[in-house]
C-alpha cells in the first residue's frame, strides 16, 4: 500500500477537516480565512499532484487507483476550477452563518470528483460518486431558507438517489457477472466470454448512473434547477466540476468492456441527444442562470463526443480533458460574473451592462463567445479538437450535428450578449463588495484569452495521455 | 514582420481606443483615422517591393503557435491577396474616415472599425487555414457588433441573423479545414503544403463531401444565389461605414476563400464541378441584377447588386479552374477579372455605400420614390454617385469594365453560352443604376428637401479617394495587371 501515492488527496482530506474544526472554533467574521485555507490546501494538492507527474501510467493500490495522464490531467482540471470556485465564493457567503463549513464541503465534494476520475475499480467508483453527491447535496441547498434553493436541492437530490442506486444495481450485476470489481480483472474476465443480456443490464446502469454527474440525458433535469436556484457559485461549482470526473469515469469504463457491445453507438446517441435537448431547451430561456444550466447540458454532449471515438484515434482523450478545460474556464468565468453581480439572473436585468459595468459584461460576453467555439479564445480550441478527433474517428455524422447545435447554440448565447450591449440600461447594477469575485472573475476572463493564445502550452498537460490499463 | 506590422498595428489602435477613457470624439477619429492609415502605407510599400517573377508567396513569415495541431502563425501573399489587402486596408481607412453619428461612443465605434480592419487584414494575408478561420470568424463577430449597435431599423435582428447565417458557413468550413488537415501526411493546415501536395487528388466521396462544405461556406459568404437571403437585411440596417465594409471587404473573403482554398487546394475536384459553379455563378447574375431592378429601396438596391457583382466573380473562378486543354490564357484572364473584379466592387461599392450613408444622414430615407431632383441641390453628391455608379455598371474607362471584359473575354473561351447569358446581366444593371440616377437626382425635387445639404469637405475627400482608385484603374490597369497576372499566370499552372 504505497501511501504516497495518494498524497493529493489525503491533503485534500486534511484540509477539509481542518477548515471544519477551524470554523467551529471561530466567529463568522473570520471565516473568510477558511476560503484562505481551502485555496491553500488546493494549492498543495496541485503541487503533490505534479509530483506524481513523471511516473509511467499504472494502477496503484492492488489496482484500484490510477495514476495515469488521463487521471492527473484531469485532477489538474478539477483542482484549478475548484480553486476558482472557492475564490468566487467569499463575500457570497460572507453573511450565512455556516460560511466556514462551505469551504469544507467543497474540499470533500472536490475528493469525491478526483476519485471519479482516478478509479480502475467500480465500488472506488461508487464510492466517489457517492461522495461527490452526498458533499454537493446541502451545498446546493446551501440557503436554506430560500425556497427555489430548496427545490433545487430536492430535486437534485432525488434524481441523484435514484441514478445512484441504478449505478450500484450495476456495479453489483457486473460483480456477479465477473467476480471482480477492479477494471483490469473485469476487462480480462469479459474477454473470455460473458452473458450478454446481464452484462447490458450492467452497463445500462452504471452509464445511466454517470449521467447524472455528468448532467447528460437522460438524468439532466437537476442541472437548469441547480444552476437557477442555488447559490452562484455553487452553481459554478455543479455545472462544471462534477462533468470532469464523470466524463472521465465514463471513458474509462467503456474502455473495458467487449468491443461487441455496441457502446460507441450509445454513448453518440446520448451524445446527440444531450446537445440537442440541451440546445433547444436554451434556446427560449429568460433567466440566464436557467439558460446557462441548460447550455451546461448541452456542452456535456459535445464532450461525450470524444467518448465515442475513444481508440478509434489517438487523441480522444488529450481532448476530452482539453475540451473540460477550456469548458469549466468558460463556464466558470461566466459564473465568476453572476455572481460578482449579486447573482442577476434575470435576463430583462442585463440591458445596458456594457456601459455600467463594462469590465464584466465584456468577460460575461468573452465567455459565451469561448463556450460557443469562437477563435482565438480557449473555448475554440476545445471544440475544435473535439470535432478534429470526431472525424478522424470516422464520425463525420456526429462532428455535424454538433457543428448544425453549435450554430443553434451562438443564437441564445448571443440573446444574452446583445441586450447588454445595445439596449439603454435602465436600473443601477449593485455588484458585490469586495475584491473576491471581482478578481476571480478578472483572472478566469484572462485565462479565457491567454488560454487560446498558449493552447500549445495548456496542451503539454493533455498531450497523448492514455489510460493505465 | 511587415505583414504582422499591417495586421497588427490596427489591432494595437483598437486596444489603445478601447482602455482610453478620456478621448474627446474628434481625438478618437483622429487617431482611428491615422491608425488605419498605416496598412495602406505598409501594402503599398509591400506591393513596390513585390517580385513579379518571383515565387507565389512572398513576405512569408512563419512562428509556431500551436504545433501539437499543426497549427502556426503563417502569414504571406500572392499578387492576389497583395492586391485584394491593399484594396480592403483603403476602403476600411475611408470607411473610419467617413463622418459618422457614433451615438455618444466614439472610442468603441472606432475600436470595433479598427478591429474589424484588423482581423479582415488578417483573412487575406494568413497562410496558414486555422488562421484564417481565425480571423475569418473573428471579423463576424466585429460586424456583428457594428450593426447591432450602431445599425438603425431592426438592427438587433440583422445582426443576429448576419451573424448565424454566417456562422453557419463557418462552421462547414471549419469541418472542411480538418478535413483537409487530416488528408494531408503529417497533418498540417500550412497553405503552401496544401495547395503544393493537392492532399485530395482522386480521394472519391470523401474530397467531393469536403468539397462541397467549403463551396458552401463560402458560397454563403461571397453571396451566391440561393444562401444571399442575409446580405440585403444586414445591408439596409447597418451604418453606411459598415456596409461600405460588409461589402467592400467582407464579401471578398468568400470569393478570396474560393480562390484561396477550393481551387488552389483540390484543382481536380474543381475542374470536374467548375460548370456547375458557373451556372451558379451566371444565376447569381441574372438573379441580382433583376432582384436589384426591383428595388425601391435605394441601398437595397446596392446591395443586390452586391451579388450580381460577385456572380462575375465566381463565374471568373469557376472559368480559370475549368481544366479545359489549350486554354490557359483564356482561362488566366478569367482568373485576372476575378480578382480585379473584387478590387474594383470593393472600391466602387464602398463609395456607394458610403453616398448611401450620406443619404441616410441627411434624410433618413431610402425609398428612391421620394427622391427627385437633387442634382441642383447637391451637385457633389450627383457627381460622385454618377461616377460611382457608372463605374459599377461597366463603362468602359473605369475600373469596372476592365474587370468584366476580362471575365467575359475569358468565359467565352471555354463556355462561350455561358458568356452570351451572363452578358445580360450588365444590361440590366446598366438599367437599374440609370433608373435610380434619374429618380435621384433629375425631375422635380420635392419641396422636403429644399434644405438638403451637399457634401462636406470630408465626405467628397474621402470619396474622391476612393473614385480616383477606380477611375485610376480604369484608365491604366497595367500596374495592377501585372501583380495580378504574376500570381494567375501560376495558379493556371501556365508557368
Amino acid at each position: 500500500m504505497p501511501i504516497g501515492d495518494v498524497w493529493p488527496e489525503i491533503s485534500l482530506t486534511l484540509g477539509a477537516v481542518i477548515i471544519v474544526l477551524f470554523s467551529a472554533f471561530t466567529r463568522q467574521q473570520q471565516h473568510v480565512w477558511a476560503a484562505v485555507l481551502a485555496l491553500f490546501t488546493i494549492g498543495l494538492c496541485v503541487g503533490l499532484t505534479f509530483a506524481q507527474w513523471d511516473g509511467p501510467p499504472r494502477l496503484t493500490f492492488s489496482g484500484v487507483w490510477a495514476l495515469d495522464g488521463v487521471a492527473l490531467s484531469s485532477k489538474l482540471v478539477v483542482l484549478f476550477a475548484g480553486a476558482l470556485v472557492v475564490a468566487m465564493s467569499p463575500e457570497w457567503m460572507r453573511t450565512d452563518r455556516r460560511h466556514g463549513e462551505y469551504y469544507a464541503l467543497v474540499l470533500f465534494a472536490l475528493l469525491g470528483v478526483i476519485m471519479m476520475a482516478s478509479a480502475s475499480d467500480t465500488m472506488e467508483l461508487v464510492l466517489g460518486v457517492l461522495l461527490s453527491s452526498v458533499a454537493s447535496y446541502p451545498l446546493a441547498a446551501y440557503h436554506r431558507g430560500w425556497a427555489p434553493a430548496l427545490e433545487a436541492g430536492m430535486k437534485y437530490f432525488l434524481v441523484g438517489a435514484l441514478t445512484n442506486t441504478l449505478l450500484t444495481i450495476g456495479v453489483v450485476v457486473l460483480f456477479g457477472l465477473t467476480g471482480n470489481t477492479g477494471y483490469p480483472d473485469i476487462a480480462q474476465r469479459l474477454m473470455e466470454g460473458y452473458d450478454s443480456l446481464a452484462l447490458t443490464i450492467a452497463t445500462a446502469s452504471i452509464v445511466l448512473g454517470l449521467t447524472f454527474k455528468l448532467a447528460a440525458f437522460p438524468a439532466h433535469a437537476w442541472m437548469p434547477d441547480v444552476a437557477q436556484g442555488s447559490p452562484a457559485p455553487v452553481a459554478a461549482f455543479l455545472t462544471v466540476i462534477p462533468k470532469i470526473g464523470a466524463a472521465v469515469a465514463l471513458a474509462r469504463f467503456v474502455s473495458i468492456l467487449p468491443p461487441d457491445v455496441a457502446w460507441r453507438a450509445i454513448v453518440a446517441m446520448i451524445s446527440v441527444t444531450t446537445m440537442t435537448l440541451g440546445n433547444v431547451a436554451a434556446l427560449r430561456q429568460t433567466d440566464v442562470r436557467r439558460l446557462l444550466g441548460w447550455s451546461s447540458v448541452s456542452q456535456s454532449g459535445y464532450a461525450l463526443m470524444a467518448v465515442v471515438v475513444m481508440g478509434a484515434s489517438e487523441q480522444a482523450l488529450s481532448a476530452l480533458v482539453f475540451f473540460l478545460a477550456s469548458y469549466a474556464i468558460a463556464n466558470l468565468a461566466a459564473f465568476a460574473v453572476v455572481t460578482h453581480l449579486r447573482g442577476r439572473t434575470a435576463l430583462d436585468d442585463y440591458q445596458g451592462l456594457a456601459r455600467k459595468v463594462p469590465i464584466a459584461a465584456t468577460i460575461l460576453i468573452a465567455s459565451l463567445l469561448s463556450l460557443v467555439g469562437i477563435p482565438p479564445l480557449i473555448g475554440f480550441f476545445g471544440k475544435f479538437m473535439l470535432f478534429s478527433v470526431t472525424i478522424e474517428g470516422g464520425y463525420t455524422w456526429l462532428a455535424f450535428v454538433a457543428a448544425a447545435n453549435t450554430v443553434v447554440s451562438l443564437f441564445y448565447y448571443l440573446r444574452i450578449v446583445a441586450p447588454m450591449m445595445f439596449s439603454g440600461s435602465r436600473t443601477t447594477v449593485h455588484v458585490l463588495m469586495g475584491q473576491w469575485a471581482r478578481t476571480t472573475m478578472v483572472v478566469a476572463g484572462l485565462l479565457l484569452i491567454v488560454g487560446g493564445l498558449g493552447a500549445e502550452t495548456l496542451m503539454i498537460f493533455t498531450d497523448s495521455i492514455r489510460f493505465a490499463l | 514582420m511587415i505583414l504582422t506590422a499591417t495586421l497588427g498595428l490596427p489591432m494595437l489602435g483598437a486596444l489603445v481606443l478601447a482602455v482610453s477613457r478620456r478621448w474627446t470624439e474628434s481625438t478618437a477619429r483622429l487617431f482611428a483615422v491615422g491608425v488605419s492609415l498605416l496598412p495602406v502605407l505598409l501594402l503599398a510599400w509591400t506591393w513596390l517591393q513585390f517580385d513579379t517573377q518571383g515565387a507565389l508567396f512572398q513576405f512569408v513569415e512563419e512562428v509556431p503557435w500551436v504545433t501539437s495541431l499543426g497549427m502556426a502563425y503563417r502569414l504571406g501573399v500572392d499578387g492576389i491577396a497583395l492586391a485584394i489587402a491593399t484594396m480592403s486596408a483603403l476602403v476600411f481607412a475611408a470607411s473610419i474616415a467617413y463622418p459618422m453619428n457614433t451615438q455618444n461612443q466614439p472610442r468603441q465605434y472606432y475600436a470595433w472599425m479598427l478591429f474589424l480592419q484588423s482581423v479582415s487584414l488578417g483573412v487575406f494575408l494568413a497562410l496558414d487555414l486555422l488562421l484564417f478561420y481565425v480571423f475569418f470568424d473573428l471579423s463576424l463577430v466585429g460586424m456583428f457588433f457594428l450593426i447591432g449597435r450602431w445599425g438603425h431599423g431592426q438592427a438587433q435582428q440583422s445582426a443576429f441573423k448576419f451573424f448565424l447565417y454566417t456562422f453557419c458557413g463557418s462552421l462547414l468550413l471549419l469541418l472542411a479545414f480538418i478535413g483537409l488537415y487530416l488528408s494531408v501526411e503529417p497533418h498540417t493546415f500550412d497553405m503552401r503544403v496544401l495547395i503544393e501536395q493537392q492532399p485530395l487528388a482522386g480521394a472519391g466521396v470523401v474530397a467531393g463531401l469536403i468539397f462541397l462544405a467549403l463551396m458552401l461556406g463560402f458560397a454563403i459568404k461571397t453571396p451566391i444565389v440561393p444562401v444571399h437571403t442575409w446580405l440585403p437585411q444586414a445591408h439596409v440596417d447597418a451604418p453606411g461605414p459598415a456596409s461600405a465594409v460588409l461589402a467592400g471587404v467582407l464579401l471578398k473573403m468568400g470569393t478570396y476563400g474560393i480562390l484561396r482554398i477550393p481551387y488552389s487546394m483540390m484543382g481536380e475536384i474543381f475542374a470536374r464541378y467548375a460548370l456547375i459553379i458557373a451556372l451558379f455563378a451566371v444565376v447569381s447574375i441574372l438573379y441580382g441584377a433583376l432582384v436589384a431592378f426591383g428595388q425601391r429601396s435605394l441601398k437595397r438596391r446596392i446591395a443586390y447588386t452586391s451579388i450580381n457583382h460577385m456572380g462575375y466573380t465566381v463565374l471568373g473562378i469557376a472559368v480559370a479552374g475549368a481544366l479545359f486543354q489549350d486554354a490557359e490564357y483564356a482561362r488566366e484572364m478569367a482568373l485576372v477579372g476575378a480578382t480585379v473584379e473584387m478590387v474594383a466592387h470593393g472600391l466602387i461599392t464602398g463609395a456607394l455605400f458610403l453616398i448611401c450613408g450620406s443619404f441616410w444622414q441627411r434624410t433618413e430615407e431610402y425609398d428612391l420614390d421620394s427622391y427627385g431632383g437633387l442634382l441642383r441641390q447637391a451637385p457633389l453628391l450627383a457627381t460622385f454617385a454618377i461616377l460611382a455608379s457608372f463605374a459599377s455598371l461597366g463603362l468602359p474607362g473605369l475600373a469596372g469594365f476592365v474587370a468584366e471584359f476580362h471575365i467575359f473575354a475569358g468565359t467565352f473561351a471555354v463556355y462561350p453560352w455561358l458568356a452570351v447569358i451572363g452578358v445580360l446581366g450588365i444590361l440590366i444593371t446598366a438599367a437599374l443604376f440609370l433608373q435610380m440616377l434619374q429618380k435621384l437626382f433629375f425631375g422635380a425635387m420635392p419641396q422636403r428637401w429644399a434644405k438638403f445639404d451637399d457634401l462636406r469637405s470630408t465626405e467628397w475627400g474621402v470619396l474622391g479617394v476612393l473614385s480616383a482608385g477606380f477611375v485610376i484603374i480604369g484608365i491604366a490597369p497595367q500596374f495592377l495587371l501585372t501583380l495580378i497576372e504574376a500570381s494567375a499566370t501560376l495558379l493556371v499552372g501556365a508557368r
